[in-house]
């Protein structure tokens, strides 16, 4: 429970200033920066059972079926991390506070910073493999954020889109990698992944997972190819480089390859692969870094390079060189993120971070070179600081692998770190002193300069006595990627015939000499051509971008009928690759025997359907077709066992033409002949070869019998005893799919509403309006508007056809009918009304406005299906009973009918609403004048 | 009958298909009405035809059709009936809007 506490803390930090957006800064930072403290505090409250050996866990369920699980732990490995980033993050909280001008946003800032804060720790904590995939998004998208802060900066924002692009691109790939690998291990649960070692390794999609969960890693932790994103995200500020590109964020990849170290490592595919990247990257990285002349891009590149030595000593596969790894990871965090704050100092007190522009502060800011001189040597490896000590186990661990060239290698990245980081002493703080800096430097108040020193502090006490400091955690940790600890031994000095030795004091001469010799090998990289990742990336980019564009310029070019003929053609060409892809038996089921009426029937509807073809351009015509075919498909409803559907077909079939001869009322009644013969061709072999697939495929469908055993049965026999009605149909639409049955008419409502609030925009001044107001209603093709003998027949008409409605819905649950039905027909009633007697009449007469029915149907469809929590049943369980009333027989009352009611009142205000939208159109041109 | 319901689903689907791909907005939702037609029928027949059993439970009938494709075409229609409402209505503001009823974007409309 604690521990699910510890990972919510920093989240619920996260509100903070969301929450008292009023509180000063100091306030607000200290309130925000307590629930950092109190997470360490329940951190460091398990430190004694991690020591010995447990790992508090915190498991909840989240998505079993998908092996999604809530479940925390808190072993040796997650110990340091968590120790790291809750101990670094109240440092940099303290140290933003002061950084960040009036001008920048603070409350945002820290709520971001919180929030990547939370990831950072969520993937750390996380035991299951999911779960961490979900935190480790979440940090891609924070630090997007934090990286962007600035803005109205074009670097900030370029160097925050690329990070994203590539570390997202890279947790994707993580993710396949993981899902790969959950596969294989049978679990998504970490500490079990961790004990399938051997079944991992023998599988053979090993090698998949292990290069895609590679990507992830190499991308977050920018290993060489992925380096070049980090410097980019430089532009963030500086208490965001400090605390993600030094200590967490970057570490995250590490983090991970240690994680799954007992599975994926040792094998020549992990040597290679890890140890590979991992030594070009520390060599890249330190070159770049010797020659920036930007501060922070030198660090940037100096922690590309230390995150590729960590990856190195990880890619060993050895115990020992694990342990280097994870003491390393400890060093770096505390000297990088102390070298970043104070390079962020000399930004903001000297105003420029271009080394060129620098030199000399040792007397105008003599805390901070206290500061940066001690990580700074700390960094180049010099004892007795901590730096030195796991450089020097880095050293010994390459001597001793095979080829030598590799050992070689290692000495050459160790001399080139000396040189950057005696640089950093050298060129920004040694040297003359200077007239000409763009602020008058000096050193800043301790809310600055605090947070490092005291990291400052730390980088020589655990260079003093690195056993006692940190061996515990070390030990803890190291125990948690090897699956044994106890045996660690950290100390200065290893004796003579110790190749580390010689091996470092190689670097040092390498490293003095490369100072001695800058001007000349700056002349010589100035004038070498260098591969741009950044530019390489851009045009990777820019790529992409023309070719999606030249796709939807090719498909959606605004056409709407190539679009369409694109998509159909494409149809066409899968559904012919499909069926020449599979074999074909004739079907079993026996066909129903052809009577006469069905051949009465289906002529028809031949027969419409090629006038439709002939005539479309006379658009009533087209129109008064095309509800002849409505009809017949009635009819062949009623005549198929479907009386439900044969009335709801017929009453829709009246709304729709209905609406349709309303519209074209103002629409051109015919369509010009325009298209070329070329073209009706072709639209016509597409139709054909469409309406030849789809019958055939019905066809196939009605003469086989099912795969499957059918659903129906389920249906039929718990219709009348589940759902209290005999009518199947409206038992299903309003009982056992209520749920689908609601979200319909919530649609339908929605749809009505879209056309009131249209019709109204048509009727807002605008070029619509005028044409509308300038458009003359046709006299004489009817002699009377509104004829006597439509309006009196009408008229009588309407309390039968309410009546039939009443009754309609009353029988739905049991005989045909329902909701549905009833809804339609009590609507066509009305709209009778404003037929014969007209808009204006109809509407002075009703009491109840359609948006209201609407509203009201929705509503009591729901609350009729909330009413089922009130008996601790879910949404839209339904009830019913039987009532005797005398002198009634008895009958049946279901909360179905309640829900059957809003469908009704829904369906009823919907088709209302939307025919009498569009008679508003005709009382503006002039008709309702009559 | 499966044949004579076939040749009419796949008419159906064929007119529709050729009067969707016409330039003009009316022709364009005539031939969507008469897709959802087609696709509404084979939907229901997708379940298997059945004479004189509707699935209305009466004592004695062991018989029924499927009433699961049925609930599922029912709702069909009244949203087709809904969703065609909606782009009448566009295309009836298209053409009071722009002054003519093409589905094309011609040059220089704004996409």
């Amino acid at each position: 429970m604690t521990l699910a506490l510890v990972a919510a803390l920093p989240f619920l930090g996260a509100l903070m200033p969301a929450l008292f957006p009023r509180l000063g800064r100091g306030p607000l930072t200290l309130l925000t920066a307590s629930f950092t403290a109190l997470a360490l505090i329940l951190v460091a409250r398990d430190i004694p059972a991690v020591m010995s050996g447990q790992a508090p866990t915190y498991a909840q369920d989240w998505l079993p079926a998908l092996g999604l699980s809530f479940t925390l732990r808190l072993d040796g490995l997650a110990l340091l991390f968590a120790l790291l980033i809750l101990g670094i993050g109240l440092l940099i909280l303290t140290y933003a506070r002061f950084y960040l001008c009036e001008k920048d946003a603070f409350a945002p800032f820290l709520t971001y910073l919180m929030l990547f804060q939370g990831a950072m720790l969520g993937i750390v904590l996380s035991d299951n493999i999911l779960l961490l995939l979900i935190f480790w998004e979440l940090t891609s998208l924070s630090s997007f954020l934090l990286i962007g802060f600035w803005k109205h900066l074009p670097e900030g924002r370029q160097g925050a889109r690329m990070a994203l692009a590539v570390t997202g691109t890279g947790g994707l790939a993580m993710i396949a990698g993981m899902l790969i690998l959950s596969q294989i291990a049978g679990s998504s649960q970490i500490s079990v992944i961790l004990t399938k070692t051997a079944e991992i390794q023998a599988s053979p999609l090993y090698l998949p997972a292990l290069i895609l969960i590679l990507l992830g890693a190499f991308t977050k932790s920018a290993q060489f190819p992925f380096h070049f994103w980090l410097p980019q995200a430089m532009a963030a500020p500086t208490p965001v480089s400090a605390y993600l590109h030094s200590a967490t964020m970057v570490k995250a990849g590490i983090f991970l390859m240690a994680r799954l170290w007992p599975v994926l490592s040792g094998t020549p595919e992990w040597f290679w692969l890890v140890a590979g990247a991992g030594l070009i990257t520390m060599l890249i990285g330190a070159k770049v870094a010797f020659f920036q002349h930007d501060l922070k891009g030198l660090l940037a590149y100096s922690t590309v390079s230390h995150l590729g030595l960590i990856t190195f000593l990880l890619g060993l596969g050895s115990k020992a060189a694990a342990i280097a790894a994870v003491f390393h990871i400890v060093n770096h965090a505390t000297f990088k993120a102390a070298l970043f704050m104070a390079a962020g100092i000399v930004d903001h007190e000297a105003g420029t971070r271009d080394i060129r522009r620098l030199g000399g502060l040792r007397r105008l800011m003599p805390v901070t070179f206290a500061l940066v001189l001690i990580a700074s040597l700390s960094m180049a490896g010099v004892p007795p600081l901590n730096g030195f000590l796991s450089k020097e186990m880095m050293l010994e661990e390459a001597a001793h692998v095979s080829p030598w060239v590799i050992g070689l290698l290692a000495t050459l990245g160790a001399g080139l770190s000396v040189a950057y980081s005696l640089r950093l002493i050298a060129h920004v703080f040694l040297g003359p002193d200077r007239a000409d800096y763009p602020h008058p430097p000096h050193d800043p108040g301790p809310g600055l300069w605090l947070p490092p020193a005291l990291l400052v502090v730390l980088v020589v006490l655990i260079g003093l006595a690195p056993m006692a400091m940190t061996g515990w955690i070390v030990n803890a940790s190291a125990g948690a990627v090897t699956g044994q600890g106890g045996d660690v031994h950290i100390s200065h000095w290893h004796g003579l015939h110790s190749p580390a030795l010689w091996m470092s004091l190689a670097a040092f001469g390498l490293g003095l000499m490369a100072l001695s010799l800058f001007p000349r090998l700056l002349a010589l990289w100035e004038g070498t051509p260098k591969p741009q990742g950044k530019r390489i990336f851009a045009h990777l980019i820019g790529g992409s971008a023309r070719l999606s564009q030249a796709i939807t310029a090719l498909i959606h070019n605004g056409a709407q009928t190539r679009a369409l003929m694109i998509a159909l053609a494409v149809l066409l060409a899968a559904g012919t690759w499909a069926f020449s892809t599979a074999p074909h038996l004739p079907g079993t089921r026996p066909p129903l025997p052809s009577e006469g009426l069905a051949l009465v029937g289906w002529l028809v509807l031949i027969t419409a359907s090629f006038a439709i073809l002939r005539f479309h351009r006379q658009r009533l015509l087209a129109l008064i077709l095309t509800s002849v075919v409505g009809l017949i498909v009635s009819a062949a409803f009623a005549y198929l066992s479907a009386p439900d559907l044969a009335l709801t077909q017929l009453t829709v079939e009246v709304v729709t033409v209905l609406l349709m001869m309303l519209a074209l009322n103002f629409l051109p009644k015919a369509t010009p002949r325009e298209d070329p013969i070329p073209r009706h061709i072709r639209d016509g072999a597409i139709a054909a070869l469409t309406g030849l697939g789809v019958g055939a495929l019905i066809y196939a469908l009605m003469t086989r019998q099912m795969a499957f055993p059918s659903i129906a049965e389920y249906h039929l026999e718990n219709a009348k005893t589940l759902g209290g009605g005999t009518n199947v149909v409206n038992v299903i639409l309003v009982d056992f799919r209520g749920y689908d049955t609601f979200g319909e008419i919530t649609v339908m409502g929605i749809a009505a509403l879209v056309i009131y609030a249209l019709i109204d925009q048509l009727l807002s001044p605008g070029p619509a309006n005028d044409r509308l107001q300038s458009l003359r209603p046709h006299e004489g093709d009817a002699g009377d508007r509104h004829p006597l003998l439509f309006v009196t027949v009408t008229r009588a008409l309407l309390p039968l056809a309410l009546l039939t409605g009443v009754f309609i819905f009353l029988r739905g649950h049991n005989m045909p009918g329902g909701g549905f039905i009833a809804g339609l027909v009590v609507g066509i009633a009305f709209l009778m009304q404003y037929m014969a007697s007209g808009f204006g009449w109809t509407q002075s007469r009703l009491r109840i406005d359609h948006h209201a029915l609407i509203g009201a149907g929705v509503l009591i469809a729901g609350l009729t299906g909330a009413g089922a929590w009130a008996w601790g049943l879910p949404f839209l369980t339904s009830h019913f009973g039987y009532v005797t009333l005398p002198p009634l027989d008895k009958f049946e009352l279901a909360t179905a009918a309640l829900f059957d009611l809003g469908v009704f009142l829904t369906v009823l205000g919907a088709v209302q609403l939307a025919i009498a939208s569009i008679a508003r159109l005709g009382i503006r041109s002039g008709e309702g004048r009559i | 009958m499966e044949l004579y319901l076939a040749t009419a689903i796949g008419l159906l689907t064929a007119v529709g298909t050729y009067l969707l791909l016409r330039g003009r907005s009316f022709p364009v939702i005539l031939g969507l009405t008469l897709i959802s037609y087609a696709v509404n029928l084979f939907i229901f027949a997708s379940g298997g035809l059945r004479l004189s059993a509707p699935p209305i439970l009466q004592s004695g009938v062991t018989t029924y059709t499927d009433p699961v494709p049925q609930a599922l075409v029912l709702t069909a229609i009244v949203i087709s009936f809904a969703m065609t409402a909606v782009i009448t209505i566009l295309a009836l503001g298209a053409w009071l809007g722009a002054g003519h009823d093409r589905v094309d974007m011609s040059e220089g409309d704004e996409p």
